[in-house]
């Protein structure tokens, strides 16, 4: 662990000045990862920008849309009154992340930039694409059970850790961004890349990049919708898999569905084959299960010393096909 | 005036809620210098070369210490603590340096600036069953053979109506107890005081001051509270000969050590994987004939430490032919060490699994196969066993389970089974002496006896106000020192038994000299002994483990909402402290059950999911409802206190109850372990 400076601007432009004129500065936000990073050697700012007072907590509606602060900690936003109901997958999303005491420092601008878990990207003495470039892919070979099953590369394999970014991709979310160049939004389902030959970036945003806001559209399918997490122990665990799902059924026939998956790619998957698949078929297991397999047709699941992760496609299919029936069933 | 069998608070509890409890780290220290570790980056070869000039040159650095550069340390049986004597690497994170600076970020920082240039042999870190390089230790850690037989095993399989034969496994554990092994190190006036976090301070020093060439009194070690252990700080490891040589480096100066938890996975021990190859045969009504295991594991090549998993078969149950036997592969990885119930809590997973297939196979109910197989004797020895109750303890917890009508059924979502397996664990104890001393209306009594969570701050003055004859609130207990009278380790569950046994012993002279009515400064010694009792019984405590287990019927996660058990081990002193101990080891066993798996990857020779995101250990949400229970169980033989070990059979056949439940409610048999989703997956409708 190296000395850094660490400064704490007042808004988010000087924020992203700030960064902008250091190239190896770093956002520091709820630091749960972050703060990880530096004492495993993983990465070395010489400059901690400190968001505190850049960002704000605020949860606010503008025209029937929902704006969360990119400063709001997980935990105030799983507890708000109008995330739970009209996005319950979020809220149950978050819920499922971490630990108590993480959720209260994460934030909604760090928690989908929280980098992955893989043991081969956090432990510094073995190889790894993602960290040190062109030094190999060790997780190939090596312990994949956490590890991806869909749009992986010959360069990376690792899957991307966050429960609330597969909420916030099946309910159409979309992320602002102050960069130096001024304000942009992006579609939160385009925030995340698949790894191609240059896992390093994990998103599209560029140094000095900053979130401001998470922006919830108004969506009355929303409100049907629920986040299903499995994993290995009951709590403080990262998903094998998850599914984020909203369903809208109609007279025994589904008229709208969305549907995302976490555990199984370097993003969020936004499993829009099987949304296709879904639409206009009546609200049946085998509806469910062939949305689930035509979005699966082409997973690639890796070996590994543990037994590897083709169990993952299995488990998707099943846990998919329990929270789509589940919708239908039980609708909120 | 009787405090045994009492619930008495913990005497240490307010300190440890509080936070006011000093642990190792913590002990209060003027100018203290903070030691960092570098470790090796390969798992097997030499430091060609070692560059500290840009550590050596940050501001606070005040030490390096590189192999070949520090003290000609004595060759002792311990060969992990022969640190920094040459250059050779033996395992990935070997000790290879340590910079002691003035803070420990400063000390941090400067590892990352020392550069390691290496050759490079190739290493081998590969753990298989199949290996053909295994080898026959010489003897097990408790002195057994290697080895048994009796009768021919192999006819009784070929001739038996119902057998089972199948290999189970077990996977490498790590102790992890929550406070990383410390200590706090100061060299003043030719003498080396350690505050270490330790199971046995008597142990440390008498080791530390062999390797350091010291005299036993020019060594004090203090311990008086430790975050648990579980067998990984039951012997001095290499860091605190570390934290010695750094205090020397710098006398008069004291310096802090403490692990990291990666650190952890490395340094300190470890539990072997196990493979079991188990045999049962049994004729119609169950009476087993044969019963055998063929263990395999694994040591590290530069220290012999075998897990004896087949120990427990060779005493179980009643079988005209047994065998057992101990293979090892010795490997270029870190050093194994004692955990939590070594031998048994490994060894009755597989066998308790068979019985339960064998069970299954006969149709008869699994509690009364194990009932039918009960031997009169230890099949082992042929001695009578000092005292023996599983029987009792498999009666009583199936009433309090609720075992009977136990059919599998689905509720909601989930499919639901019970499951159950008996635990054992051997009953002995070690040597220790305690002093009593009396002034003004008040007992002392100091033992270097050591409290890692288990409760000797409490149940040792309960042990000494009933034998005074005092009220409890007379009696005041020092442990955890070695200016106190030499105590045994706390390990192998013979903590309490062995001081408590030397506390009665000194208790006694101490009335014989000075009678009820004692002038102030009367003081005397007592010794306990291994009695000649271990040698005429077979002296074991024994346990029932039910397990109730839900496994979900679209996804496979399985839960355990419910562990039961009863045991019986003797005496118990303190059914506050007692429970607590039975409750955490059934905990332990529930999370070796379920989640705990340290991923070793042998390209590079070390466990790669080294900290508590990626090493899963039941949460609280795991372990919902976890009952401990006992049977009133007095044995005269066993030692003077009659008290057994409590320490460590409360995690010894909680896995297999589980394992034995999920079969139960899925139809799946899963033979190893950790039982994780994708096990159950398959079998699932």
């Amino acid at each position: 662990m190296r000395p850094f400076d660490h400064q704490t601007p007042a808004n988010a432009h000087t924020a992203v000045h700030l960064a902008a004129a250091h190239p190896t500065a770093a956002f520091l936000a709820g630091g749960t990862n972050l703060v990880d990073h530096l004492k495993l050697g993983i990465t070395h700012p010489d400059l901690l920008i400190d968001l505190s007072a850049a960002t704000t907590a605020a949860i606010t509606e503008l025209d029937g849309r929902l704006l969360i602060g990119a400063g709001a900690r997980n935990s105030d936003i799983a507890a708000d009154h109008r995330v739970r109901t009209r996005y319950p997958a979020l809220a149950e999303a978050l819920l499922s992340g971490a630990s108590g005491q993480l959720r209260n420092m994460a934030t909604a601008g760090g928690n989908p930039l929280q980098r992955t878990r893989c043991a081969y990207f956090q432990d510094t003495t073995t190889p790894c694409n993602k960290r040190r470039p062109g030094s190999g892919c060790a997780a190939l070979g090596g312990f994949t059970r956490g590890h991806a099953i869909l749009g992986a590369s010959d360069h990376c394999v690792a899957t991307h850790p966050s429960d609330m970014a597969v909420a916030l991709t099946a309910l159409d979310a979309t992320v602002h961004v102050l960069g130096p160049d001024g304000e942009r939004t992006i579609p939160f389902v385009d925030l995340h890349r698949l790894p191609d030959d240059d896992p390093t970036r994990d998103t599209v945003l560029d140094h000095g990049d900053l979130i401001t806001m998470i922006e919830l559209p108004d969506s009355p399918i929303a409100r049907q919708s629920r986040y299903r997490k499995v994993r290995d122990r009951a709590s403080y665990a990262f998903a094998l898999i998850s599914v984020a799902a909203a369903l809208e059924v109609t007279h025994g026939v589904i008229t709208d569905a969305r549907l995302a998956f976490g555990g199984v790619a370097h993003k969020p998957w936004r499993a829009r084959a099987a949304e296709q698949i879904l639409i206009g078929e009546p609200a049946t297991d085998d509806t469910y299960r062939l949305a689930a397999e035509t979005e699966l047709a082409n997973a690639r699941t890796l070996d590994g010393l543990d037994g590897g992760n083709a169990f993952k496609v299995p488990l998707l299919i099943r846990t998919a096909t329990a929270v789509l029936r589940q919708l239908a069933e039980e609708p909120r | 005036m009787n405090t045994i069998g009492q619930d008495i608070p913990r005497r240490d509890g307010h300190a440890k809620v509080t936070g006011t409890a000093t642990y190792a780290y913590e002990t209060p220290a003027d100018n203290a210098a903070y030691c960092a570790l570098l470790q090796a980056t390969i798992a097997k070869g030499q430091v060609t070369e070692i560059d500290i000039t840009d550590a050596l040159a940050l501001p606070g650095v005040l030490t390096i210490l590189t192999p070949g550069d520090v003290q000609k340390l004595t060759p002792v049986e311990n060969t992990e603590l022969h640190v920094l004597q040459d250059n050779e690497i033996a395992y990935r994170g070997q000790i290879i340096g340590a910079v002691i600076a003035d803070t420990s970020d400063i000390a941090r920082h400067a590892v990352e600036l020392v550069h390691f240039t290496y050759h490079v042999d190739e290493h081998d870190s590969a753990y298989s069953p199949d290996r053909d390089d295994l080898y026959t230790p010489d003897k097990l850690v408790t002195g057994a053979p290697a080895d048994t037989s009796t009768g021919d095993v192999d006819a009784a399989m070929r001739t038996a109506t119902h057998t089972v034969d199948h290999v189970y496994s077990t996977a490498t554990n790590h102790n992890n107890p929550m406070e990383p092994h410390a200590t706090t190190a100061l060299w003043q006036d030719d003498t080396l005081i350690l505050w270490d976090s330790t199971q046995g301070v008597h142990a440390v020093r008498t080791t530390l001051a062999e390797v350091l060439d010291l005299r036993p009194d020019q060594v004090r070690v203090i311990c008086p509270y430790v975050g648990g252990g579980f067998g990984a700080k039951g012997e001095p490891h290499a860091p605190v000969v570390i934290a010695a040589l750094a205090a020397r480096a710098l006398p008069g100066r004291p310096i802090r050590l403490a692990l990291t938890r990666a650190q952890m996975f490395v340094l300190v021990g470890y539990r072997t994987p196990t493979t079991q190859h188990t045999r049962v045969a049994a004729d119609d009504t169950g009476r087993l004939t044969a019963i055998a295991i063929a263990a395999t594991g694994q040591t590290a090549r530069i220290r012999e430490y075998v897990e004896h998993a087949g120990a427990a078969t060779r005493m179980m149950y009643a079988a005209p032919n047994r065998a057992t036997s101990h293979r090892v592969a010795a490997l270029d990885v870190a050093v194994p060490t004692w955990m939590r119930a070594p031998g048994e809590c490994p060894g009755m997973f597989g066998p308790e699994v068979a019985i339960d297939e064998l069970a299954d196979a006969l149709g008869i109910d699994p509690i009364d196969l194990r009932v039918a197989n009960e031997p009169d004797v230890d099949p082992e020895s042929g001695n009578p066993f000092s005292s023996r109750n599983l029987v009792a303890c498999l009666r009583q917890g199936a009433d309090r389970f609720g075992w009977a009508d136990r059919a599998p059924r689905r509720d909601g979502d989930w499919l639901v089974g019970t499951g159950v397996a008996a635990a054992v664990f051997p009953a002995f104890t070690m040597r220790a002496t305690a002093a009593i001393r009396y002034d003004q209306g008040r007992y002392t009594v100091e033992i270097g006896a050591a409290d890692l969570g288990t409760g000797a701050w409490t149940v040792l003055p309960q042990i000494a106000a009933d034998a005074l004859e005092v009220p409890l609130d007379q009696v005041d207990v020092g442990i955890g020192d070695t200016s106190y009278p030499y105590a045994s380790t706390a390990g192998g569950s013979t903590g309490t038994a062995t001081w408590g046994s030397a506390v009665l012993a000194a208790v006694e002279t101490f009335r014989d000299k000075f009678g009820t009515d004692p002038n102030d400064g009367d003081e005397a010694e007592g010794t306990h002994d291994q009695g000649p009792f271990n040698e005429q019984y077979a002296t074991y405590a024994f346990g029932a483990q039910f397990a109730e287990v839900r496994v979900h019927a679209d996804t496979a996660e399985i839960r355990v909402p419910r562990l039961l058990g009863v045991f019986a081990a003797g005496r118990i002193i303190n059914p506050r402290t007692a429970r607590s101990q039975f409750i955490g080891g059934m905990t332990m066993g529930l999370s070796m059950a379920l989640h705990e798996n340290s991923e070793l990857d042998p390209r590079f020779g070390h466990v790669m999911n080294h900290d508590f995101a990626g090493y899963h250990i039941a949460s609280c949400a795991d372990a919902t409802d976890v009952r401990a229970f006992w049977i009133d169980e007095e044995d005269p033989h066993v030692n003077p206190l009659g008290a057994k070990g409590i320490g460590e059979i409360g995690i010894v056949g909680t896995a297999a109850a589980i394992v034995n439940a999920a079969h139960h409610a899925t139809g799946v048999r899963v033979r190893d372990l950790p039982l994780t989703l994708d096990k159950l997956l398959p079998g699932l409708p």
